[in-house]
């Protein structure tokens, strides 16, 4: 009784916050749009059988009549990868230094890194839109020490996207690696140096392979939310950024088109259950090797 | 669980009769004198709880998925016309309603367009859309003759390849430039043929590599600040981009110039949603800004137009007085009004202006 209990309620939580919300939003990607409220149809009203009946896969059919969509889903998958590889660059010296920084620093850092969390992302994201633009601080900076000497356009184009990215999921990438440098057992280094391994050769052989969970965990937090942003894009990038989350909006604000918006983000889950899977089965892994 | 509903439902009930004397509105964002709505408060007594949005198509997406909360909403004609049929708003009833009397015929004529005899709506704010100019840099780079009162200014390749440097926006909004660049080649701006439609395509096509941005609020300071030539937007954002530019005597010139070609006239329509929680507050907040004092004030300070022809004579002559705001007879037979799209041509629309913008 107390396992079922225990099955029960991972499952439960499934079911009401993943399952739930999945399937209604594909029944609206079966449906036909309409001048309504709500705008589209069948709904549960006409009855069981024509409400069936009524649904079809015409939208799914649509999304793939038309170029604009597999290549939205194909560029976002290009920014969401090479921001990722951006931020793990990035990530991956700040947690090395956390981790080999003294004991006493620690919490100081670690809150270093969370500390911005307390602040409003969207906040965060337009005081990027205030240094990146032609008349801010950044080109006001590069003007002064006169690397530059016209401002330079980074506001509304893919790049202050890549920024946006990397700024912002910083931290998921940090955490991760920390967790797992802060767990490597140090004799293992000077034993790989004693081995006569150098410095670097035992940073690359050692450390590098055995952080390798927390490299693998921090990128998926990082490429998983990235592939479907829609608030940085639409702050931080031009009319040239196409991104899927953009597309989206557009389909469900401007085409007033619920059913092939639902058919947007069903694939566009479909796409992301692979590196969800993947990402479960190397946490597990991990718990296992752990026990 | 069912008594858990019960109780829900009944904690709803009295939730909504607590909040008998409330009233939400949900309004355009810097589209009201803020002493208007305290002294709405002051008159009647009801709480007013105002909000603002910045698209139709939010707000339209908020109103077909109903329960949106909201007594007073402000959608533009085109949109109006779309909810009405889908039953998003209940009719006027005009016996609340003895302000009705100020409203001006020449507007609730085109308004009935939108919505036949005005039984839906009330208007709040008219303009048009047009070309916000920094008059002295454009002559400086096309010449004394240069076409600031006409679409050739922004539609004509030659021109804008000599205004790229400096800056050109358009309007994020392909419902105002479709029907733009159809003028431009004579086409019926309110068409629905995507035939015709594909020919707007092209003239903005054309001068796409010379736009250096779509976006429909950025232009006011944009062109304030002088960091750029020309923006294809409306006309009381345009004339308070001319304000802010005088205030702060930093040299720039803007002018606001309905193209000489026509231009689209739209209207911004005040409607009650039909599930409003408080239809009869929201009547009093209609009828209070249909007063003509109170419309008045709300004119003099966004510097638009209004439906109310008993406020004309408490206008000031910056308003009423001038032409940008106020056109004279023959401009006003000049300006043309739009149509919504139906849902598939709306598709093609949509489909087109992403192509425009992003090349894809």
């Amino acid at each position: 009784m107390q396992r079922l209990i225990l099955i029960a309620v991972p499952y439960t939580w499934l079911l009401a916050l993943f399952l739930v919300p999945f399937l209604i939003v594909f029944k609206i990607s079966l449906s036909d749009v309409e001048l309504a409220i709500p705008p589209y149809t069948p709904t549960l009203s006409d009855g069981i059988v024509p409400f069936f009946k009524a649904l079809d896969f015409e939208n799914f059919a649509f999304l793939a009549s038309d170029d604009l969509y597999w290549k939205a889903y194909l560029s976002s998958l290009r920014i969401a990868l090479i921001s990722t590889f951006l931020t793990l660059l990035v990530g991956y010296p700040m947690a090395y230094a956390m981790a080999r920084a003294p004991e006493e620093w620690r919490p100081t850092l670690m809150m270093l890194v969370i500390l911005p969390f307390w602040t409003s992302f969207l906040i965060r994201v337009y005081a990027w839109m205030g240094i990146l633009s032609q008349e801010g601080f950044l080109n006001q900076f590069l003007l002064w020490t006169g690397l530059i000497s016209e401002p330079l356009t980074i506001l509304n184009t893919t790049t202050a996207v890549y920024i946006g990215i990397v700024y912002t999921y910083l931290p998921f990438m940090i955490l991760p690696i920390f967790a797992a440098l802060d767990r490597l057992d140090g004799s293992l280094i000077e034993a790989a140096e004693d081995l006569g391994c150098s410095r670097f050769q035992a940073f690359w052989l050692v450390t590098i392979p055995l952080s390798k969970n927390g490299i693998v965990a921090g990128s998926f937090l990082v490429f998983i939310p990235a592939l479907g942003e829609f608030v940085i894009p639409s702050l931080l990038g031009g009319s040239g950024t196409l991104m899927i989350g953009k597309v989206l909006w557009e389909e469900f604000f401007n085409n007033r088109d619920w059913p092939v918006a639902s058919a947007v983000a069903v694939i566009l889950l479909l796409i992301l259950i692979i590196p969800i899977v993947l990402f479960q089965r190397n946490q597990q892994r991990q718990a296992e090797a752990e026990q | 669980m069912k008594k858990l509903m019960m109780s829900s439902a009944v904690l709803a009930l009295t939730a909504t009769a607590s909040f008998a004397d409330e009233v939400r509105v949900y309004n355009w964002s810097d589209y009201i004198d803020e002493a208007l709505l305290e002294k709405f408060e002051a008159e009647t007594g009801i709480n007013l709880i105002y909000d603002v949005f910045d698209s139709n198509e939010v707000l339209e997406t908020k109103m077909l998925a109903g329960g949106s909360g909201y007594d007073v909403v402000v959608p533009s004609g085109t949109f109006l016309q779309r909810q009405i049929t889908a039953g998003a708003f209940q009719k006027l009833d005009p016996s609340q309603l003895p302000n009705l009397e100020n409203m001006w015929d020449t507007v609730e004529q085109r308004t009935a367009q939108y919505d036949p005899d005005n039984a839906y709506s009330i208007n709040y704010m008219w303009g048009t859309t047009g070309l916000g100019v920094n008059v002295g840099k454009v002559t400086e780079l096309l010449g004394e003759d240069a076409p600031l009162g006409s679409l050739e200014l922004v539609f004509n390749p030659e021109n804008m390849e000599k205004l790229a440097g400096c800056g050109v926006h358009l309007l994020d909004a392909p419902s105002e430039m479709i029907p733009a660049a159809l003028k431009y080649i004579g086409e019926d701006p309110d068409s629905h043929d995507p035939d015709v439609i594909a020919k707007a395509e092209e003239v903005l096509l054309g001068v796409r590599p010379y736009i250096q941005k779509f976006h429909s609020s950025e232009y006011i300071n944009a062109l304030a600040n002088g960091d750029i030539c020309v923006a294809f937007g409306w006309s009381g954002d345009i004339l308070q981009a001319r304000d802010r530019a005088a205030e702060a005597e930093n040299g720039v010139e803007i002018a606001y110039n309905a193209p000489s070609e026509g231009a689209l006239m739209w209207f911004d329509q005040m409607a009650i949603p039909a599930d409003a929680p408080n239809p009869e507050a929201a009547h009093k907040f209609l009828n209070f800004i249909m007063d003509a004092q109170n419309m008045a004030d709300a004119s003099n300070y966004v510097y638009y137009a209004n439906g109310n022809l008993a406020s004309q004579p408490l206008l000031v002559e910056d308003v009423i007085g001038d032409p940008a705001i106020y056109p004279d007879a023959a401009t006003l037979e000049n300006l043309y009004t739009t149509t919504p799209y139906p849902a598939k041509v709306q598709r093609v629309v949509t489909r087109l202006w992403t192509k425009i913008k992003s090349g894809t």
